[in-house]
């Protein structure tokens, strides 16, 4: 039977399906997965499955390790389309860029009245101790990761930005190898932007951000360790990168210094790519009891001997309230219409916006400021009266600690779940390296799919499942592949048979003479049993 | 030790040595094939069959993916591919039975049996990684349970020369496939190296290097030259040096050909790495050749021809 012969039509936009017929990207998909049965796409999400269990691909929910789950369907994104999201996340990147350069110095956006001073000063993730540190090449944000979702309509909307230390990077990496094995069809008569040059691009913007005057920098990521949720993705970076994956106490201060400790005595470390956040980095500066971090870090950054990617106090820029002043940063800063518009949301902080809110606080999603991962997040149309109601105190209490947002629904894409192929809500999450010069956004990224019918909230650390992102480059096939006689002429070529050597083998391998022999030998022995 | 068992061990290294580079070797080109569907399949294919010396099909007969697996992986027959490679490594610890470790012959004998429904079953990715795992384990034995005596010097000789010979054929067939080949990431991958190259070059890594790494690295044991200074130390170990003023013939072959890859600049060797590369398995032949002389003398086989009356 057909898979999407009982493919039901969702309220929301479906990428894949549009009535009867497939989306332009996702022709070929459609077409690969309409003349399979349920079966082979159960055996390909098997293979799948296997496949990450075996490569310890997990994501570590309360304390216990879960393979990674990926969905068997790849999530498409056109040529044109891809044209518009890249634009825009990296316009986003180089305003936040701009406003925490200026918001950690001279705060003319500010005196300029385009942020209110208590909507930065409040933010919990402000960090005083950050003010006034220089950076070798001015990026803060090495590393930004954008989540857009596409409305009902299918246009692309930015959701929330993160700039503090973005995961999910070595998820979009794993899932590429895991579905090239899977669906080798699919990569052959597809042009797939390819991913993974990925952690090249990353140490070569860590290694641009090295301290000036240092001509072979040492890059490390710190990370908290083993139990750290993200643990794999600390490893795959800093394995594909080749550089050393340091714990807080591998590190040391000395002499103005960081270093690290190594067999050869120590080394000195010029750029931290810490996966750890701010309160635990520097017991000295922020949380004393951390032991995750190193004593006398931020003292180090501060005289320039070390630079810290991503930078302290980046959260105030990714702060939810501050979100809302992200398009006016835009046009303050850069002089540009932003490309990728926000999520209409209210602030709570104005009493005309808390009045609202609170009025219709039913049919609205309501998010604590400064929370990642889906924390806290309260979907109005599903939750209880109870809980509306403990949410109303709560807003009533910290009007600055809220943000309220329509329900957005997001587009769907095939998933397939128990009963086959349904459609589930997905966002988007595309990855930006900062180098300074240029900023570089992921062809892809890292889609979430929301496993459980008509769920919004997509984070893997609520249940989540992942889909592999394909961006389509068709330009490319038409361009630089035409030449096809060039190309002939300098195809795989023949070694001339009298250059070839022989492949030896052991002269007494199969002599049947001597075997015929022995088993003669062995029938006779047999005929008189002694 | 016989010089028969002795035989048998030194191809035992070679057998089980070949069947895992073989199946790393076309990982690659399988690989290379999916994915990139502007290569020239047929030319790919008689590329990698002329390397490793098999017969392509005449030219109207295209010689695609499924001919190449055929005759290079799934041909039970052929000693050069690797289901012959492991029938014959099992062969060759038969007749050495008493000497191997029952560990080592066990692993050899159950890949044997499960050979035929590995190569029926399962997709190709699949049944190359399983090879890899059974070499693996076949290699892990013979360090952990054999002791480092002749038997030990003779099985690890046998894998040290299938080692630099295949590489080398590796080597060749990504500098035969012209600039649409695939990458020299992708040949480290097969190598299992990548990691380790990245190590050793923190990125900043160049087509040259990943090259020259696994022509010349010293340290990684899958490199030509570290293969062919391993097979050397067996040989030493093998005979210690005995007359002062003269090697015997197959350590004069693989001193000859490791130190002309080292002395000679990076770039003169990549310039020209079809023939040097050429070189190396000349030189693997000869000194083959050269260790069976020496040690596995079985004189003319001896053929019964009838008293004259």
């Amino acid at each position: 039977m057909d898979l999407f012969a009982d493919y039901p039509a969702g309220a929301a936009w479906d990428e894949m399906v549009d009535g009867q017929q497939a989306r332009g990207p996702y022709r070929q998909v459609h077409q690969v997965l309409t003349a399979m049965s349920i079966g082979d796409v159960r055996v390909r999400a098997d293979s799948l499955a296997r496949s990450y269990v075996r490569q310890g691909v997990t994501f570590d929910v309360a304390g216990e390790e879960r393979p990674f789950p990926i969905d068997v369907v790849p999530r498409v994104i056109g040529t044109d389309e891809w044209a518009q999201v890249a634009p825009g996340v990296s316009q986003r990147v180089r305003a936040l860029e701009a406003f925490l350069a200026d918001v950690y110095g001279p705060q003319r956006a500010i005196d300029d009245g385009v942020v209110p001073r208590s909507v930065v000063v409040s933010s919990t993730h402000f960090h005083r101790a950050a003010c006034g540190i220089d950076l070798a090449n001015g990026v803060r944000v090495h590393v930004a990761g954008i989540d857009i979702v596409r409305d009902a309509a299918g246009g692309w909307r930015v959701l929330e930005d993160n700039v503090r230390v973005p995961s999910g990077v070595s998820y979009v990496l794993s899932n590429r190898q895991a579905m090239t094995q899977s669906f080798p069809e699919l990569f052959a008569a597809l042009r797939i932007a390819p991913v993974a040059d990925y952690p090249r691009r990353l140490l070569a913007a860590l290694q641009a951000a090295a301290p000036s005057g240092v001509d072979d920098p040492t890059v490390v990521v710190l990370t908290p360790g083993v139990g750290n949720s993200a643990y794999f993705e600390h490893t795959l970076l800093a394995r594909l990168m080749g550089v050393e994956l340091v714990e807080g106490p591998d590190l040391f201060c000395a002499a103005g210094r960081v270093w690290m400790r190594t067999t050869q005595g120590r080394r000195r470390v010029d750029v931290v790519y810490r996966r750890v956040d701010d309160d635990f980095l520097d017991p000295v500066v922020f949380r004393q009891d951390s032991l995750l971090g190193c004593p006398g870090l931020m003292t180090c950054a501060r005289q320039g001997t070390v630079t810290v990617a991503n930078a302290v106090g980046n959260g105030v820029a990714d702060d939810k309230l501050v979100y809302t002043y992200v398009p006016d940063l835009i046009r303050y800063y850069l002089g540009e219409e932003p490309i990728l518009a926000n999520v209409d949301t209210w602030r709570l902080e104005e009493p005309d916006g808390l009045a609202e809110v609170l009025d219709r606080l039913g049919e609205l999603v309501v998010k604590p400021v400064d929370g990642s991962g889906g924390k806290g997040i309260v979907v109005g149309p599903f939750a209880t009266r109870a809980q509306l109601d403990a949410l109303r105190a709560r807003l009533l209490d910290d009007p600055r600690g809220w943000i309220a947002q329509p329900v957005v629904q997001l587009s769907t894409v095939p998933t397939l779940v128990a009963e086959g192929l349904r459609p589930r809500h997905v966002d988007l999450r595309p990855f930006a390296v900062n180098a300074g010069d240029q900023v570089h956004v992921l062809p892809g990224g890292l889609t979430r799919v929301a496993l459980p019918e008509g769920e919004l909230v997509v984070n893997s650390s609520q249940g989540g499942g992942s889909k592999d992102t394909w961006v389509l480059g068709d330009f490319w096939v038409g361009e630089s592949r035409s030449a096809e006689p060039v190309a002939q002429a300098v195809g795989p070529r023949e070694v001339a048979s009298e250059h070839a050597v022989p492949i030896a083998a052991n002269p007494h391998d199969g002599s049947t003479m001597v075997m015929q022999q022995q088993q003669q030998q062995q029938g006779e022995c047999e005929e008189e049993p002694c | 030790m016989l010089s028969r068992i002795a035989e048998s061990l030194f191809w035992i290294g070679r057998y089980v040595e070949r069947a895992d580079d073989t199946a790393r070797m076309l990982d690659v080109h399988v690989q290379m094939l999916l994915e990139d569907p502007w290569q020239e399949e047929d030319l790919a294919c008689r590329s990698l069959l002329s390397v490793m010396d098999r017969p392509a099909p005449e030219p109207p007969t295209p010689a695609g993916r499924r001919y190449v697996l055929t005759t290079l992986a799934y041909d039970s027959q052929s000693p050069s591919s690797i289901a012959g490679s492991l029938s014959a490594a099992r062969e060759n610890a038969r007749r050495a039975r008493e000497i191997i470790s029952s560990e080592l012959w066990e692993a050899l004998n159950a890949t044997w049996n499960a050979l035929a429904g590995q190569v029926a079953g399962v997709r190709p990715h699949d049944f190359f990684v399983w090879v890899r795992e059974r070499a693996a384990v076949v290699s892990g034995l013979v360090d952990s349970t054999v002791s480092r005596d002749d038997a030990w010097q003779f099985l690890v000789l046998g894998r040290s020369m299938e080692r630099a010979d295949m590489t080398a054929r590796l080597l060749t067939t990504r500098a035969l496939a012209g600039p649409n080949g695939p990458s020299w990431i992708t040949f480290l991958r097969s190598c299992g190296a990548h990691e380790a190259f990245l190590r050793t070059y923190r990125g900043t890594a160049s087509d040259e290097r990943a090259a020259g790494f696994l022509l010349l690295d010293r340290l990684f044991p899958r490199s030509i030259v570290h293969a062919l200074g391993q097979a050397e130390e067996c040989l030493t170990g093998l005979e210690p040096v005995t007359d002062r003023a003269s090697l015997d013939d197959a350590r004069r072959h693989l001193g000859l050909t490791r130190t002309s890859l080292e002395y000679r600049p990076l770039s003169a060797v990549l310039d020209d790495l079809p023939s040097q590369m050429e070189q190396v398995q000349r030189a693997c032949a000869a000194a083959s050749e050269a260790i069976r002389g020496r040690y596995f003398p079985s004189g003319s086989p001896a053929r019964w021809q009838g008293e004259a009356l």
